[in-house]
């Protein structure tokens, strides 16, 4: 039996009938074609689905769609501000921390979290926070420099006020 | 400014996946598109006698469910291997059937038999699960020098004790016995090169698409080399018109040789296609990819090297047994035979090698190229002999191998160097890639710093391994020779158009590699305009003329090459129109930032002026044709041989047996560079997935052949805190037969960083005083049962 959700993707309401089975992954896929969100494995240990709910970070292949029932979700889409890119997406293009891209909005959503929790992280603590993403392609050094430049960039002026 | 070559521009190809547009395979969907599920066997060997589909087909949304006996009764033919290698005694390879879905039986644990096809995945799946098989189980092996004994399961009737081929080459074997003898040392070392899985990011994924109106084909797949894969498809598998066949590999997320092949389930999302008049479209799970995606490595070898008194090599001799799998995949034979054997020269002058490798059929997943290909299993050889040859001998490692090296030369002014196993060397100077690395290690340091660590008790090592491959993959002529049933060149157009603007369409594929920025940056710079005036086409067979794909650390040397070819013709072409407008001889000018000049003078025409004079010939020189396109095929010359010497160091927690890489060290020389952020790239990627092999990655069969390990629960792949930054930097000595002088940068960091760590952990472990050698990976509960004894 459909059921009927409503939630807030990248800024906009959705409301949609959806099977009780549907995950929220190929909700977003399937349904919204937000096909940025990527499905790299099936035992939510490869991170390519990341998004936010609510502002947390969340491998939505471990969510039904119906549990994200009103909900406010952000996917690697809704990332730019007015056709800025968000300081990770700027990150890692300035420092080349994707290769063939597939783990890269993931890696990303994951970062936005990360960053969130701890603004200003030491290499091992960045490490540490992309643990749930594989990537195979970059060897992760260069995404551990794209979280760094992206850290330095919202702390900037951050620093700048206080001082 | 124009000038691009050897800069670090930021990528082109970038912002579309940045925010979420990249576009995949599975990101595709056409109208009327159905979901195909493919059953699979989850025996390594059984017979299947019954397969009752009734109930499955009448479930909700399955239009179809075809079987093997389906794809047998329709005449089609099976998937074809690319690669012939026969028996020493001249005996033509054996090379069974391999059937998009099995009929009779099946040969490993995932092989297809058979397909549902239904309005949704999910549909597809539930009815799946709905059809009963009658499986009668056989015996089946995994283990290929197992697999090779009287009495062993046999995968394939025809291929008795499941050799598919053995094959020798270097030296006599009499030679080398009689070196062998003569040596005061010897050192032998029988080791698993374990097989591991590429594991893509991407999982494979095909689209078949039958338009009856017009009798067009399309594929839409996650593959390196789309027209491969359409050449296969029509010429082999499926029969149909290739001049009606456009096959398609978007964006394409990580391939790693995986994505090399040709693979059953794209011949079978068109044959459902055709029969069915709507598109088909199968993708992967992580699960099933862990089972079907061709995995890589799987030799078991005896390796034995033979010093003199001062440590100079004598000879080498190596007997592999390669695994093959249950059927020969594109490329397989060439793996354990072409693109290993021929590199055990490494860059020792060893005056006498043979090698002797027997491919095996075994009831396992098809074993093909993974990232290096059988350039990875020689460095491990010969590297791991040479670090234990070091110790038994009391030598230095590193003293040991610059004794050894092959003397510098440039492949100009001295000429290539010739092996005993095949190959001519293009150009080296491998004592300063290991001096450089010795540098930044800071060695005599480090090694005073190991001996106080071990009196306080502490396992520190150091591992070292130098390599050299042969990539820019391939002379036609050669690989023909070898047994290659296609050609190696590649294909480069360049279509100016009449703006000015440049569009190039190449037979390279990239999935990762950032061919959109470095192809932009050599054309760019050879035409002199801006970097965003030119575009870069490819995976779209209905665009690119032809093409043979990216693999081998290729797609520069090769792919590159034709490029610049078709930039030589603009640029002539170009001459003449421009001597024609400025009214001088075509020999007085000369081209430059983008305009042709008249020597001495201030008398020019831009680029993008003789453009569209080309296209709007009103006042144009006779005898030349209108308009700017040229398309070029290049064949190299040679193979180009990338090399470099790595260095890991570890320490072993004593109490665990956990391996913490603390630095690694690799320098590197693949040439000239176009962008060096990108080889950068393409260096740390390397390393992590070498050293995934060496210290977490491996497939586990057990006696049954069952993959037991085919999850990301189960399947430990290098994660972000696993890994050091690397220390990286290289030296440039420029190929001498390619325009661009690059010799490829894809596979380096995999093939010599995996024996540099199992060697630090050797070097760790040597107060402990245990000859016995340790098996990849080197799992914590390995090293600490070795410490054990």
């Amino acid at each position: 039996m459909p059921t009927k959700i409503t939630m807030t993707v990248n800024g906009q309401s959705v409301t949609k009938d959806v099977d009780a089975r549907t995950l929220l992954v190929h909700f977003l896929r399937d349904n919204l074609q937000l096909t940025g969100t990527h499905v790299g494995c099936d035992t939510s240990n490869c991170g390519a689905c990341t998004i936010l709910v609510d502002g947390h970070a969340v491998k939505s292949c471990t969510m039904l769609a119906v549990q994200a029932d009103g909900s406010e979700v952000t996917t690697i889409e809704g990332l730019s501000q007015n056709g800025e890119m968000h300081p990770l997406q700027e990150g890692f293009r300035e420092e080349h921390g994707l290769q063939c891209g597939f783990c890269t909005p993931g890696m990303i959503m994951a970062a936005v979290d990360l960053l969130d929790r701890n603004p200003d992280p030491s290499e091992q603590e960045i490490r540490e926070g992309l643990e749930g993403n594989f990537c195979r392609c970059t060897g992760y050094h260069n995404i551990v420099r794209s979280i760094q430049y992206a850290a330095k960039k919202i702390n900037e002026p951050k620093k700048a006020v206080a001082s | 400014m124009t000038n691009y070559i050897g800069k670090a521009v930021k990528r082109v190809e970038d912002k579309r996946f940045l925010t979420g547009k990249g576009r995949y395979t599975d990101d595709i969907v056409l109208p009327g598109m159905l979901y195909a599920y493919i059953v699979r066997s989850p025996y390594a060997h059984a017979k299947i006698n019954n397969i009752d589909t009734s109930r499955a087909e009448n479930m909700d949304g399955v239009v179809k469910i075809y079987t093997g006996k389906d794809i047998a009764e329709s005449g089609i033919n099976g998937i074809p291997t690319g690669w012939q290698v026969n028996f020493k005694n001249g005996d033509t390879m054996k090379e069974p059937p391999h059937p998009l879905l099995v009929a009779d039986k099946a040969r490993y644990m995932g092989d297809g038999v058979a397909v549902v096809i239904a309005e949704s995945r999910e549909e597809a799946r539930d009815a799946a699960d709905e059809i009963d098989i009658d499986w009668e189980e056989l015996p089946a092996v995994a283990n290929a020098k197992k697999a090779t004994e009287d009495g062993a399961p046999l995968v394939h009737d025809e291929a008795p004790n499941n050799k598919c081929f053995d094959w020798e080459l270097g030296n006599p074997k009499e030679e080398v016995d009689k070196a062998m003898k003569q040596a005061h040392h010897i050192t032998t070392l029988e080791f698993t090169n374990q097989r591991v899985i590429p594991n893509a990011m991407e999982t494979r994924a095909a689209i078949g698409q039958y338009e009856e109106a017009t009798g067009k084909y399309t594929l839409y797949t996650t593959s390196q080399n789309p027209h491969l894969t359409r050449l296969l498809l029509c010429a082999f598998v499926l029969g149909i018109p290739e001049h009606r066949v456009r096959v398609v590999a978007p964006d394409v997320g990580g391939g790693f040789g995986s994505k090399i092949f040709h693979y059953a389930e794209e011949a079978l999302m068109i044959w459902c296609s055709e029969r069915l008049k709507r598109p088909v479209k199968w993708t992967s799970d992580r699960s099933e990819a862990f089972m079907t995606d061709a995995h890589g490595r799987d030799h078991i070898s005896k390796a034995e090297m033979g010093f003199d008194k001062e440590g100079n090599v004598l000879a080498l001799r190596v007997k592999t047994h390669a695994n093959l799998g249950a059927y020969l995949s594109t490329f397989a034979p060439c793996v354990p035979t072409w693109l290993h054997g021929t590199l055990l020269q490494g860059l020792y002058v060893t005056p006498k090698i043979n090698v002797d490798v027997t491919g095996v059929f075994t009831n396992t997943v098809m074993v093909d190229a993974y990232r290096g290909a059988g350039r990875p299993e020689a460095t491990y050889l010969l590297e791991r002999l040479m670090d234990t040859a070091a110790l038994e001998m009391d030598m230095d490692p590193a003293e040991l191998r610059l004794k050894n090296f092959i003397p510098p030369f440039d492949g100009v002014e001295q000429p290539g160097y010739q092996t005993q196993v095949a190959l001519q060397y293009d150009s080296g100077n491998y004592h300063a890639v290991l001096k450089r690395a010795l540098e930044m290690v800071g060695y005599e340091k480090f090694r005073k710093e190991q001996a106080q660590a071990r009196k306080e008790g502490k396992l520190l090592g150091i591992g070292f391994s130098t390599y050299i491959e042969a990539c820019g993959i391939a002379p036609s002529a050669v690989v023909g020779a070898l047994g290659a049933r296609a050609g190696l060149y590649e294909v480069g157009q360049v279509r100016v158009q009449p703006t000015g603007k440049v569009s190039v369409f190449t037979g390279a594929h990239s999935h990762g590699q950032g061919h959109e920025t470095t192809f932009a940056q050599v054309v760019a710079d050879r035409l002199g305009i801006p970097l965003d005036d030119v575009e870069i086409i490819h995976g779209d067979s209905d665009s690119v003329a032809f093409g043979m794909g990216t693999y081998g650390s290729r797609s520069l040397a090769v792919g590159g090459s034709a490029i610049v070819k078709s930039l030589d013709k603009i640029i002539e072409k170009g001459a003449k129109i421009a001597a024609h407008k400025l009214e001088a001889a075509e020999e007085d000018l000369e081209f430059a930032e983008g305009k042709w000049t008249v020597k001495g003078t201030d008398k020019s025409i831009a680029f993008g002026d003789v453009a569209l004079t080309a296209y709007v010939p009103h006042d144009y020189p006779e005898g030349v044709e209108p308009g700017m396109d040229f398309s070029s095929f290049y064949d190299p010359a040679n193979f180009t041989y990338p090399y470099g010497a790595h260095v890991a160091i570890v320490e072993v927690d004593k109490d665990t047996g956990y391996t913490k890489l603390k630095r690694f060290i690799a320098v590197d020389d693949v040439g000239n560079v176009i962008n060096p952020m990108i080889v950068d790239g393409q260096i740390h990627g390397g390393l992590a997935q070498g050293i995934g092999q060496a210290l977490f990655e491996g497939a586990m069969y057990d006696e049954d052949a069952q993959l037991i390990n085919g999850s990301y629960m189960d399947y430990t792949m290098p994660r972000a805190d696993d890994l050091p930054s690397f220390e990286i930097d290289r030296t440039v000595t420029p190929c001498p037969h390619n325009p661009l002088g690059v010799k490829g940068a894809g596979e380096a960091g995999c093939i010599g960083s995996t024996p540099a760590v199992v060697n630090a952990v050797m070097d760790a472990l040597r107060p402990f005083g245990i000859k016995k050698d340790l098996e990849m990976p080197l799992t914590p509960e390995r090293v600490w049962r070795h410490m054990q004894g």
